[in-house]
């Protein structure tokens, strides 16, 4: 039986590293950063976990201290938000091509500035190139549900990739929401106990681990990367299905919500798919049929699988919580179009920036994208493919 | 979702708005419910007007944006009345729960004609009477669960008593007090 219970994101993040019990946490625990860190460093003054907690100076410290461990052998884990994650950003890149598989809880928020620090989802695509598995969390559940996979997939063989879980800052991590918690004993179970295959403090084989890499061989060791993330789709379905026959929730790359039937839908990460589905449910009662494409994994981008669940509709549009300020959309926009294209399928498709920095997302917002969505339908033509919503009126003038 | 309570908190920072909506939340949750408390965050400081929300509802919620057509609102400081537009989308069905001495003809005027329920409770009184300084929260929480009824009085009670053991188990002189100003609170709480 699983425990019912009533936690905050950042709780049910915390929650599920305390169940975990890895060998390191690394973290800079005031803001930028989130409660994550605060809370795990009770359970480790308390003795509830034996992990080895590491109160760094910087964030650029907690990312290096999380690849010094990882490298030595351990399990380590980390957890930020925003400029945190900004200033992470050239150890990011470290641990991914060192193919340490750190797990990293990241709370969305605005990279300043000015100065903001509520939720927008510019840290994440800061480093969607960075080589990390990426996964997005409609709510408190999924993040705590997502955590419990992390090291599953990212320590996989076939993977080795560091990987991180993110979910809405202060719209999930610091609402109380109800959650089914699982227990402690068969999170451990579950989650298993890490065996490296090569690590520094392996006395019987000596090595050096991130050393120069020139011409000749950077190259190939990016394609490996590369080929990393292609075999990790397999291995996060693998692990979802093993997770649903623990907990009997069912995780895919994404949710398709009231999709089959759907005539339009929208595309969007995070709590803006709740918001979205309370939306949905609305129309249908109506019997308009509107849907939804719910993104949990990012990185690696399941480019086939998003092309023919979007294949039959006649608009969609994609919702982006970072403005890419590039003229050209957003980067889920850029990449759910892209995947269209290479796919051979043509629906018309339209960009809407949102929720920029806090600007509370409504669902009258989004029932408007659907009305949109329809007049799109029904005419064949976009205008403008680049939009905003939520956005005052007096700066689009 | 038309099982769904929604209710907007207004306070000032420091005044434990914030704490009161997370203690309904968990009141809510112990009698079953699906809950969500949330503050919104500002530029926080003691004294500036804060807002924070509830959804209380017997299936999943999974809207996650603020709350703008509230069933019930509660105002933990009257200052905030002639400042904050309290009323805005408030359903006429619904009612607003004040911290207040003021007399029914300022509210009514102060809230633009509201038509529905106004109810005044005297937290300063009771929180003072009872705990010997000024903590609304506690008597606002129980003002909002008797206007709104989404639980008995018995359950709040029973659950308040358990909530605040775990809470000041290391202070639990003041668990007296705080039950006895949801208790006065109960009874307090008058209709205009």
């Amino acid at each position: 039986m699983s425990i019912r219970e009533r936690l905050s994101g950042n709780e049910a993040a915390a929650t599920a590293m305390k169940q975990i019990n890895p060998d390191v946490v690394a973290a800079f625990p005031i803001t930028p950063s989130t409660e994550i860190p605060q809370y795990f460093s009770n359970f480790v003054a308390n003795g509830t976990v034996d992990t080895e907690f590491v109160a760094v100076e910087s964030e650029h410290s907690a990312m290096s201290a999380c690849i010094g461990a990882e490298a030595a052998g351990a399990r380590a884990m980390t957890a930020t938000s925003a400029n945190g994650l900004s200033l992470m950003w050239e150890m990011i890149y470290i641990a991914s091509s060192l193919r340490l598989p750190i797990v990293l809880s990241l709370v969305n928020r605005a990279v300043s500035g000015p100065l903001n620090i509520h939720c927008d989802h510019s840290d994440a695509m800061g480093v969607r190139d960075a080589g990390w598995i990426m996964l997005f969390s409609e709510n408190n559940q999924e993040a705590y549900d997502n955590t419990l996979m992390a090291h599953r997939i990212a320590e996989h063989e076939n993977v080795r990739l560091p990987l991180m879980i993110c979910q809405d800052g202060f719209i999930t991590s610091h609402s109380i929401e109800n959650i089914e918690l699982v227990e402690d004993d068969k999170v451990k179970e579950f989650v298993g106990q890490y065996h490296p295959e090569h690590y520094l403090l392996n006395e019987k084989e000596p090595i050096a681990v991130g050393p120069l890499d020139v011409q000749s061989y950077l190259f190939e060791h990016k394609a490996q990367q590369a080929e990393a993330m292609k075999n990790a789709k397999e291995v996060i379905l693998e692990v979802a299905k093993d997770f649903e026959k623990m907990t009997g929730r069912s995780y895919g790359f994404f949710e398709a919500y009231q999709l089959d039937d759907a005539e339009v839908a929208v595309v969007c990460m995070n709590s803006t798919a709740g918001t979205t589905k309370f939306v949905v449910d609305e129309l249908r009662k109506q019997g308009i049929k509107a849907g939804l494409l719910k993104l949990r994994v990012f990185r690696p981008f399941p480019v086939e699988e998003i092309a023919n669940a979007l294949s039959h509709l006649k608009a969609i549009a994609i919702f982006d919580k970072a403005d890419s300020l590039n003229a050209a959309g957003g980067a889920l926009f850029e990449d759910v179009t892209s995947s269209l294209y290479v796919c051979n399928k043509q629906v018309p498709a339209v960009n809407y920036v949102y929720g920029i920095g806090g600007r509370d997302t409504k669902a009258d917002d989004i029932k408007k994208v659907y009305e949109e969505l329809f007049q799109i339908a029904k005419s064949g033509k976009i205008e403008n493919p680049f939009r905003y919503f939520g956005l005052r009126k007096e700066a689009q003038e | 979702m038309d099982n769904m309570i929604e209710i907007r908190w207004h306070g000032r920072g420091g005044q434990g708005a914030k704490t009161a909506s997370l203690l309904l939340a968990d009141a809510a949750f112990n009698t079953g419910k699906y809950i969500q408390g949330f503050p919104e965050y500002g530029p926080e400081r003691m004294g500036a007007p804060l807002t924070a929300y509830n959804r209380i509802s017997s299936s999943p919620i999974s809207i996650h944006s603020n709350i703008y057509e509230p069933d019930y609102v509660v105002v933990v400081d009257d200052t905030l009345l002639e400042s904050v537009a309290v009323t805005d989308g408030l359903k006429e069905t619904g009612a607003i729960v004040i911290n207040t001495t003021k007399s029914a003809d300022y509210l009514k005027n102060v809230l633009k004609g509201y038509q529905g329920g106004i109810y005044t409770i005297d937290a300063r009184k009771i929180s003072m009477e009872t705990l010997g300084k000024y903590f609304p929260n506690t008597p606002m929480l129980a003002a909002i669960v008797k206007v709104s009824k989404i639980m008995s009085e018995e359950a709040l009670l029973e659950d308040m008593k358990s909530s605040f053991k775990h809470k000041f188990a290391k202070k639990p002189e003041v668990i007296e007090g705080n039950m006895k100003a949801l208790e006065m609170a109960l009874k307090e709480v008058k209709k205009i």
